[in-house]
């Protein structure tokens, strides 16, 4: 069985049929990159596995848990699943230290002590214990992404899932962000990812999984996907990126 | 004379557009308010007669001073005939306002001992309902607020408390509180003074409005901060306690302040239910003594009391606009060191 598995799940908003019967499976260590159209699901896709999003049918299990579905424990499941956003979401009113500290704190009922030593440790990890005492409006958008992940990381989550973390980057900040979670999938953390960074998901990820319509249409190592990919969908797409110069 | 830009005839150039002396603006200044409008008129005149001699740039800034000056006659003048009606209508028939609201009461220390008396419950009625109010609008506030199906009634109820004491006038909460409830002689609250069922009514006045501030502070943060923290495992009350309401705390204080004076002032209003407060005494005074001045000490108290938190609601409103757009500063765009591996 794999660590994550999803099978068959469903997502609507409202009459809009999102996700139409998603199938992954995502192995330790792993790190899966969602590639795709705007608005084919990614997000939502994401979302889901969080249990941000309920979903309407299917089933989606972490390390064999199930994680959807009612009388589930969303905070237990969050705790151990990840999400970074676009757009960082740091609590403007809170120091970047305390930003990454205070989950620790409250979800697991760490001393303030050994919260904001570890999350001292983490800033230093990423090259910004000098920025420790700063608010986010003080930082820039990649030293705000990069609070953002460890932020995530403070949880120790056993899944870590990133939505297009860079996109709101300038380009010269994106190298950053992006060595950071080069960095992480060195280390081995199970990562899925969407992302519109062709290059780096060629460079990082396990497998490409390219979405369509709310399915996941092709996926397979990036070697095939990105060179020969199977179905014609795939290959319009990645045309489409080629022409558009971000391939 | 420049030799370059002969005079026309008409004493007008067209360049990049007339030179404008503001002629009949600085002619209406010189009329209505002379002492600076003179010398708006002298600006347009040079500059009229700069232009004519071909002088461009001159009779540009001359005009520019023209218009100025005619600025400078609105502002001033407005005042000086504002001032001068307030005088006017302090001195006519012998000063007959002065005498009425500045008699000897003014200088009278028993007079004053009274008031301040009075005032000291006013004072005692306005803290002890702010400081009630805060934690029970917070309640309503977020219990309006609570997500869910199941949640439903009671926000129903909460909705209907607000809409409900947000539209019965404070004087009319006042009596039905007081006078009903002491009527009633319910258990536990009959045996409670006027004084105490008034903090009670304003409480319930100014909990509905004050709760209203708060929804709109909790609704001000963006729905994607609330996402953040549920998905690193927050509860619902852990995200309304550390994430949405300290910032909307901060974001809302000066609508709070304005309603706590709000909520001063209207402690006046015990005075209906013969609390000895401020204007009771006031009145009194000018029962007993044939006075008005009680009247004009009470307002200065109510002036000494809440003129300064004005100020400081202004005060707060412009930091927390500075705030808002504080400068990132982006100078140290560090690249990120290599990670060691993790545990
Ligand atoms: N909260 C929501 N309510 C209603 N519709 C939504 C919501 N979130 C997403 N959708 C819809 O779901 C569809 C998929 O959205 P999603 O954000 O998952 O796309 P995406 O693949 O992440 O696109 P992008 O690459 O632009 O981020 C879109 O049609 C969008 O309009
Ligand atoms: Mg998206």
């Amino acid at each position: 069985m794999a660590f994550v598995e999803l099978r068959d799940v469903h997502k609507h908003f409202g009459r809009n049929h999102v996700l139409r019967g998603v199938d992954l499976d995502v192995e330790l260590h792993q790190v899966i990159c969602l590639i795709g159209a705007s608005g084919c699901g990614k997000s939502t896709l994401l979302r889901c596995i969080n249990a941000l999003e309920e979903i309407d049918g299917g089933v989606i299990t972490v390390d064999g848990d199930r994680v959807s579905g009612p009388g589930i424990d969303v905070d237990a499941v969050r705790a151990h699943v990840g999400i970074v956003f676009q757009s960082f979401n740091l609590f403007p009113h809170l120091t970047a230290l305390e930003n990454v500290a205070l989950a620790p704190r409250k979800v697991r009922r760490m001393s303030t002590r050994e919260a904001t030593s570890t999350a001292r440790e983490l800033l230093a990890r990423v090259g910004l214990v000098d920025k420790a005492d700063q608010y986010p409006d003080h930082l820039s958008g990649g030293q705000q992404q990069r609070v953002a992940i460890i932020r995530a990381l403070a949880m120790s989550p056993r899944l870590l899932l990133l939505d297009e973390i860079t996109s709101a980057l300038d380009p010269e900040l994106v190298a950053e962000v992006l060595d950071l979670v080069r960095e992480l999938a060195t280390d081995g953390m199970t990562m899925v990812l969407a992302t519109h960074e062709m290059n780096f998901a060629r460079e990082v990820a396990s497998k490409i999984c390219f979405m369509h319509q709310g399915t996941i249409h092709e996926e397979g190592p990036p070697e095939v996907i990105f060179s020969n990919p199977e179905k014609e969908r795939t290959a319009g797409f990645l045309a489409r990126i080629i022409a558009a110069g971000r391939l | 004379m420049p030799d370059s830009a002969p005079a026309p005839a008409d004493g007008t150039v067209r360049r990049f557009g007339r030179v404008r002396n503001f002629r009949l603006p600085a002619i209406v200044a010189t009329v209505v308010f002379p002492f600076t409008g003179v010398v708006a008129l002298v600006h347009s005149l040079r500059s009229s007669r700069r232009t004519a001699a071909g002088d461009i740039e001159g009779g540009r800034l001359a005009g520019a001073r023209a218009r100025d000056w005619c600025w400078y006659s609105l502002g001033y003048g407005l005042f000086v005939y504002f001032i001068g009606f307030v005088v006017l209508l302090f001195t006519i028939r012998d000063a007959a306002l002065i005498k009425v609201y500045f008699d000897d009461v003014m200088f009278d220390g028993s007079a004053w001992r009274s008031l301040l008396k009075g005032f000291w419950i006013n004072i005692q009625v306005f803290l002890w309902a702010e400081v009630i109010v805060l934690p029970w609008a917070l309640l309503v506030a977020v219990v309006r607020q609570l997500p869910g199906r199941a949640c439903a009634p009671i926000r129903w109820v909460a909705i209907a408390y607000c809409d409900s004491f947000r539209a019965l006038p404070a004087i009319l909460a006042i009596f039905i509180i007081n006078y009903g409830f002491q009527e009633a002689r319910l258990p536990l609250l009959e045996n409670l003074s006027s004084k105490q069922y008034a903090i009670l009514a304003l409480v319930l006045v100014y909990g509905a409005y004050v709760s209203e501030v708060y929804r709109a502070g909790i609704e001000s943060i963006h729905p994607s901060q609330v996402a953040a923290a549920r998905s690193l495992g927050l509860s619902y009350g852990q995200t309304m306690r550390h994430v949405v309401i300290p910032p909307a705390v901060r974001r809302m204080t000066p609508a709070l302040m304005n309603d706590f004076i709000g909520l001063q002032k209207d402690t006046a209003l015990l005075s209906t239910i013969g609390v000895l407060e401020l204007l009771s005494r006031a009145r009194f005074l000018n029962n007993s003594q044939a006075t008005f001045t009680g009247y004009t000490m009470a307002a200065m108290l109510f002036f000494a009391l809440t003129i300064p938190l004005t100020r400081m609601v202004d005060y707060l409103q412009r930091r927390a606009a500075r705030v808002d757009q504080a400068p990132g500063d982006e100078d140290d765009l560090a690249i990120a060191m290599p990670l060691q591996p993790v545990g």
